[in-house]
């Protein structure tokens, strides 16, 4: 056996040298970094140029506004990471601040994103007088509010569920409580919060095109991106505009997709907390990319360094020891009453706050109208997500019983999912203009138009994760027909379904507040319902009937929550689970 | 009381001349079955024994109808199969009962699928429970019960729909040792009792003695392609005593067949090449046997069934170790038993890393792929080769997935040799932190 002598050349050398992926890799980068800056800089410009720079609707300006509407995605998204880290570690570490900390979460998941918009305009705008900072400010918070509370609970019950052993472990090994949360608890949330933020981003694009154009009251906020110039489209009639933004907003998502959530999914996977490799690891071509470069590692490296150096340090942040609270119990009973005292006397002077603030205005009559327009959306809602469960569900399964298809048919779902559906309103709302269709019935489709995907991927991941045994047994006993969906199938693929459809229906819920009031030019269509009436008071800034309009719808996804999901929900974790 | 020779019974189910083989991306074949030939008779209880890759499970599944052979004739009753067949039914090794169903409803839903009015299918499923010692249980639902009561459901499903053939698919290797002997005694008492409705049972297993000690006849099959290599005809009376010294001697026997088979065609090991596949085989279990073996009562060697029952090493486990360690140069086989070599016994003296010397040396000298590894990466200025290198190289000669079980293999069996490392972010091998490499 010979071998070849190759020249030496030192480790430290070795690594420096370019290899052929930095050739592709940083340009990538680079240009990223250009164009990122480039974008923040419009922001400091002052609100005038926002009024003399109106939007145009010339394509070429597309990839820029593209540009602004992805910055400030993920702006929004980094908002949500530090707002989960922290709200999260509260909630879970400390009982007293989970008592209150955990149903705001769980209320503020329900309230309407686009119903925090009317306020939070008129907020950011007056914190940032005279600066567009402010409207972007309103704008990512909006995004914030679409992202964040899912991440957050994911977060807390990660948290909640770190496994005993590796809790003693790091007691074992002395963690400090910082050391403890950036080497265990985090890493170990990791998966579900990456799938969570991928839901989030999914959701996101929605409101970030709702939320660029916007008027509340006499205030009309109109942000260079994607969202304002369909608006733009809309008004002046424009069917090609139209046909650009749906183009560039699916080259957008595409390429968001591929840099950073693929990813980031194939990066978290080594968090994972099962010692066996998964059947199919997820793969990214840029993670690929990234790891296989030479100077890019290198530049990475100090990042990666003072990282690691700042989860080494050993803050210590007081938290009190769980040891010593047994001998302190009269005292700390004693404080759990002050709280929760504190807590109801809070909850009383809110609710009053607002019961006051409402009724300036609003009568009882105004009220039960309300009422009774949250029912329309409501069977709005239940009939939708009903039909697209009947059209999705058999054809889910179909597919996700064929592998080859499942694989193809998996991502465009997702796509779908994430595509922002009041993009092609316009297409369907010159139909039923054209036709002069019935809005109370024609524009209820779009209430499910972006939501229903998240039924079909949900269903078609269930039928793909069937067992195969299961489906041989049922073959081997000749199990065919009605009785192989109602006993073998469908209980198989049920909590695949309720993921999707509590999915679904959420989502729905926020989309009536833009699709039962569509415009075409000066052609306003409106449908009785929840939604419009939020809509139509946020644009006339009407500021309690709008709190009211958002109270009821508040009130209505709490309620359908906890009387049809969360039963559904644990008949499915209990009865349902395989194995 | 000898059994009664099974001549002249009714034939069941003839299979002739069967071949299965899946396509791979439009290359050639990868052969699972060869020119299998197998007749079940009326009144016998019939056992495929065979390790993983023997594509036992495979031949199961052509009788039950579940896949098609490639090539060759099945024949149920006389008539060629087209499907799944009524009158055979399975039990599963994972006993595929549905959870969200109760137990009466799981033995029900066979005999709903065949229309069955629903008060005879009530009286029919309480009377296959009650006969299989779930009364009681009727409305549990599967995750109540144990594993073993689980697999009774199992043998209730198959048996309420009056099967003329019941196919057992390793029913109980997910079952711990008690609750397996406890299952399998009840099936043989029913069975001898003439209280079950079935004429015929095959079951896949990979337990010798599980197969000795059920079944009228034995078909030993081969891996790699699977191969009927021999057929035992089990003249015992039930109930068997395994520790009957002809019991013992048949399990020898088989022991025996099934590690020596390689011998009789060549009279030599078979010499590895790059392309042949490796199986996944911890460091610490060879180190392990190696180490039972070195010491008393074996002195250095064992037979294999024994020392197989004493380290409760099944034959899935023991016949992958113990062959690595023959073509690693550590142990030899024959005749059923199992014997260090020189370096197998200094491998057992040695302390950590005389050890790890010792093995990267077998390792380099007896796995050819393992050596060339070593050597690319020599060769290359980097040191560095990147996984897809290799890989795509064993899928010349091997299955996507057994191309990647090799390749995992070699790099475990590597980084414990400390002749290479691997990093499994960047899927890359490479020379760095391995000691004396530049």
């Amino acid at each position: 056996m010979t071998t070849v002598i190759r020249p030496f050349i030192p480790a430290t050398a070795k690594r420096l040298l370019p290899n052929r992926w930095d050739l592709i890799a940083f340009p990538l980068i680079l240009g990223f970094l250009l164009f990122a800056t480039t974008g923040i800089q419009g922001t400091w410009a002052p609100i005038s140029a926002l009024q003399t720079e109106p939007i145009s609707l010339d394509a070429a300006n597309l990839p820029e506004y593209a540009l602004r509407t992805t910055l400030r995605m993920l702006a929004a998204m980094i908002a949500s990471i530090v707002f989960t880290l922290v709200y999260g570690t509260l909630a879970a570490k400390s009982r007293r601040a989970g008592q209150l900390l955990v149903p705001i979460l769980d209320i503020l998941q329900s309230v309407p994103v686009l119903g925090y918009i009317s306020f939070t305009v008129t907020f950011f705008l007056a914190l940032f007088p005279g600066r567009v900072l402010g409207a972007e400010f309103a704008a990512i918070f909006a995004i914030f509010t679409s992202q964040a509370w899912n991440m957050t609970f994911s977060f807390y019950q990660s948290l909640r569920t770190v496994p005993n052993d590796l809790k003693e472990v790091s007691q074992n090994l002395r963690l400090s409580g910082w050391q403890k949360f950036w080497k265990l608890e985090v890493p170990f949330s990791m998966p579900g919060m990456i799938w969570n933020m991928m839901m989030s981003m999914s959701g996101g694009w929605f409101f970030v095109v709702a939320s660029e154009a916007i008027t509340v009251g006499d205030k009309t906020v109109t942000l260079p991106g994607v969202g304002s110039y369909l608006a733009m489209a809309i008004s002046n009639k424009d069917l090609t505009a139209v046909g650009w933004v749906i183009l560039t907003m699916t080259v957008v998502i595409v390429i968001y997709d591929q840099f950073l959530f693929r990813p980031l999914v194939a990066w978290a996977d080594k968090f994972r907390l099962e010692d066996t490799m998964s059947q199919a690891a997820p793969e990214s071509w840029v993670l690929n990319l990234i790891q296989r470069t030479r100077i890019i590692q290198q530049l990475l490296r100090p990042f990666g360094k003072l990282l690691k150096k700042l989860a080494r340090m050993r803050l210590n942040i007081a938290l009190p020891q769980s040891i010593h609270t047994e001998s302190h119990s009269s005292v700390s009973r004693g404080l759990d009453i002050a709280w929760g005292g504190f807590m109801v006397l809070l909850c009383g002077y809110v609710s009053w706050k607002l019961y006051s603030f409402i009724s300036s205005e609003v009568g009882l009559g105004e009220t039960i109208r309300v009422v009774g327009l949250g029912f329309i959306t409501l069977v709005r809602v239940t009939v939708l997500i009903a039909l697209a469960s009947i059209i999705w569900v058999p054809l889910g399964v179909l597919i996700g019983l064929r592998p080859r298809l499942a694989e193809t048919i998996q991502p465009i779902a997702q796509f779908l999912a994430a595509f922002p559906a009041n993009l092609l309103f316009p297409v369907f709302v010159v139909f039923i203009v054209h036709f002069k269709l019935n809005p109370d019935i024609w524009l209820s489709p779009l209430i499910v138009l972006g939501t229903q995907w998240y039924i079909l991927f949900n269903v078609v991941a269930g039928a793909s994760a069937f067992p195969n045994d299961f489906r041989e047994a049922a073959t081997n006993f000749h199990i065919k027909g009605w009785q192989w969906w109602k006993q073998v199938m469908l209980p198989g693929i049920f909590p695949y379904y309720i993921t999707g459809a509590i999915t679904a229906s959420g989502g729905a819920w926020n989309a009536s507040i833009v699709s039962e009031m569509v415009s075409w030019g000066d052609d306003k269509l409106a449908a009785h319902g929840l939604g419009a009436y939020i809509a139509q008071t946020t644009a006339a800034g009407d500021f309690p009937k709008i709190l009211l309009g958002i109270c009821v719808m508040s009130l209505f996804v709490v309620l359908f929550n906890r009387l049809l999901w969360r039963p559904l929900y644990a008949i499915a974790e209990n009865k349902l689970r395989l194995n | 009381m000898p059994q009664e020779t099974v001549t002249l019974r009714q034939e069941i189910f003839s299979l002739k001349h069967v071949d299965k083989g899946y396509h791979k991306g439009g290359e050639e074949d990868i052969q699972v079955l060869d020119d299998v030939n197998l007749t079940l008779h009326e009144g016998e209880i019939v056992g495929l024994l065979g390790r993983s890759g023997s594509g036992k499970s495979t031949l199961l599944r052509i009788i039950a109808g579940l896949i098609q052979a490639s090539a060759g004739e099945v024949n149920y009753c006389g008539q060629p199969l087209n499907g799944p067949a009524e009158g055979v039914a399975m039990v599963f090794q994972t006993f595929a009962l549905f959870p969200w169903l109760t137990v009466l409803q799981n033995v029900e839903a066979g005999l709903e699928a065949l229309g069955v009015e629903p008060k005879e299918r009530r009286r029919r499923a309480l009377a296959a429970i009650d006969l299989i010692g779930l009364d009681g249980f009727e409305n549990a639902y599967p995750r109540e019960l144990s594993g073993g009561m689980r697999q009774r459901v199992g043998f209730a499903r198959g048996l309420v729909v009056n099967p003329t053939l019941l196919l057992m698919d390793e029913p109980f290797s997910a079952l711990d040792v008690l609750t397996a002997e406890t299952l399998r005694t009840d099936l043989l008492d029913l069975w001898n009792q003439k209280q079950l409705p079935i004429k015929s049972i095959l079951i896949v297993t990979h337990n010798i003695e599980e197969a000795v000690f059920m079944c009228d006849r034995i078909m030993v099959l081969s891996s790699n392609p699977g191969r009927v290599v021999a057929e035992i005809k089990v003249p015992f009376a039930h109930p068997r005593n395994r520790l009957d010294p002809v019991f013992r001697k048949m399990v020898d026997d088989i022991y025996a067949l099934m590690t020596q088979r390689r011998s009789a065609d060549t009279l030599h090991k078979v010499q590895l090449e790059i392309g042949s596949p490796l199986t996944e085989v911890s460091t610490n279990l060879m180190a392990g046997l190696m180490e039972a073996l070195a010491a008393a009562p074996y002195n250095g060697r064992a037979d294999l069934p024994e020392i197989g029952s004493k380290l409760l090493l099944e034959v899935d486990d023991l016949f992958p170790v113990t062959e690595t360690l023959e073509h690693l140069g550590f142990v030899e086989l024959r005749d059923g038993d199992i014997e260090l070599t020189a370096a197998g016994k200094l491998f057992a003296d040695y302390g950590t890393q005389e050890r790890k010397v010792l093995f990267a040396e077998h390792l380099l000298r007896h796995i050819p792929l393992a050596a060339r590894i070593r050597r690319v990466l020599q060769e290359r200025p980097g040191q560095r080769a990147p996984r897809l290198r290799f890989e795509q190289e064993l899928e010349d000669s091997l299955s996507d997935s057994a191309a990647e079980e090799t390749l995992d293999t070699v790099i475990s069996w590597g980084r414990y040799a400390e002749i290479f490392s691997y990093n499994d972010h960047t899927e890359t091998f490479s020379m760095e932190d391995v000691e004396g490499a530049q």
